[in-house]
């Protein structure tokens, strides 16, 4: 591939997605548009990236897709679901008394085991506050992703990867080689196709955001926006779980660190509409 | 640096376990059956284990009954690691005294979140 072509391709999925791919990714082009060329019966990437210059809108949707879709797994770097359940539910419980309801946002929700770990955490919380409404929303750019997520069906090397063999036997079903996860935990969250480059007002407000290994794809000012645009979201006291190795420093003063709890955030005190 | 006892009759399994715990910066022993690993726990006890259920002479589960028996033994974590999958058949293994589960196939990525989880990484 030309360096042309690698612009081309780079400009279109910023264009699509917000996401930069570096020229060390290089390799990733191979090997995850070589599937959407043979769906497309085409011949290669030559032949791929000609019909994405015409603007193809169903390729340049399976184009997206295909360089959006990332692995995850369940209870990633367990400790921000251990500070999700022993520090941030408990506040919540307390400070949201009045209305009883807690909304939680599981942004790049890829095939839904982020927003089913929250879920497996909720559940048990609810045990004790049955009274309570803890709506969980799960957004991710890609609809493959969003429909696996929806249909809660995982494979035996997806429900290993980090999720405990108690919550395994606790909340899942065996279907021949598969495993899906129960009906009452996929009626606890709510799986939405939405590009985060969008609007994300229609989705109402979060007290907790999770947002996690998705900004570090995006540009300096892209992360300023989308960090902004979850501030706008949430209540003064909401909360911002980043991956352990992202941060807010240099692009949104809206957050803030909190002390000695790596990876989540607070917005800032003085945190206003007008400034980023 | 701490030390796991991988119990498992193939050696190809036994080579390639004890190689992804080495890369993590565990001691790995080998036991090729339920009996021989008991022999070894008696003797010293290891940090942890690594347990096949389907094993010649002794296998998972009996090995699980005597090795209660020793003393210290109810702090050494230990980890199954079988070809059954059957939700039962798992929770006879957590009811026989296991810490976690692996179902195999696994590859390392699955050994060392096991690892994670139970407090070891």
């Amino acid at each position: 591939m030309n360096q042309t072509d690698f612009s081309f391709l780079s400009n279109l999925l910023k264009e699509q997605s917000g996401i930069v791919l570096t020229a060390d990714k290089f390799y990733m082009l191979e090997s995850r548009l070589m599937p959407v060329a043979r769906e497309f019966n085409m011949s290669g990437l030559d032949d791929l990236t000609l019909a994405l210059r015409q603007r193809d809108s169903a390729l340049t949707a399976a184009f997206t897709e295909a360089m959006t879709t990332n692995e995850t797994l369940f209870f990633r770097d367990i400790k921000p679901f251990a500070q999700f359940k022993d520090m941030v539910l408990p506040y919540l419980f307390k400070a949201r008394a009045n209305t009883k309801t807690i909304r939680i946002l599981s942004a790049g929700a890829s095939s839904g085991q982020e927003a089913y770990s929250i879920a497996m955490i909720v559940k048990d919380a609810l045990e004790k506050n049955p009274d309570w409404n803890i709506e969980i929303v799960g957004i991710d750019i890609s609809s493959t992703m969003i429909n696996k997520a929806r249909e809660g069906m995982y494979s035996q090397f997806e429900v290993q990867r980090g999720l405990p063999i108690r919550q395994l036997l606790r909340h899942f079903s065996k279907q021949d080689d598969q495993w899906q996860i129960d009906h009452s935990l996929r009626a606890m969250v709510q799986f939405k196709r939405w590009n985060l480059l969008d609007d994300i007002a229609p989705l109402g407000k979060f007290d907790v955001i999770f947002c996690r290994y998705v900004i570090r794809s995006f540009d300096s000012p892209l992360k300023t926006r989308i960090l902004s645009k979850f501030a706008n979201e949430m209540p003064a006291d909401g909360c911002l779980f980043l991956g352990l190795n992202e941060t807010v420093l240099g692009f949104s003063s809206r957050f803030k660190l909190i002390k000695d709890v790596k990876g989540l955030y607070a917005k800032s005190p003085d945190s206003s509409a007008s400034a980023s | 640096m701490k030390t796991c006892l991988v119990v498992e009759d193939s050696k190809v399994i036994r080579v390639i376990a004890a190689k992804a715990l080495q890369e993590m910066n565990f001691n790995a022993i080998e036991a090729e059956n339920g009996e021989v690993a008991l022999a070894q726990c008696q003797k010293s006890l290891p940090d942890f284990i690594l347990l096949d259920w389907i094993l010649p002479v002794k296998d998972g589960i009996s090995f699980m009954a005597d090795f209660k028996k020793l003393p210290g033994s109810e702090k050494v974590p230990v980890i199954f690691c079988t070809s059954r999958n059957d939700p039962k058949d798992i929770q006879t293994a957590l009811d026989a005294g296991a810490w976690e589960y692996i179902m195999k196939p696994f590859d390392s990525e699955i050994l060392r979140l096991k690892l994670m989880q139970t407090g070891l990484l």
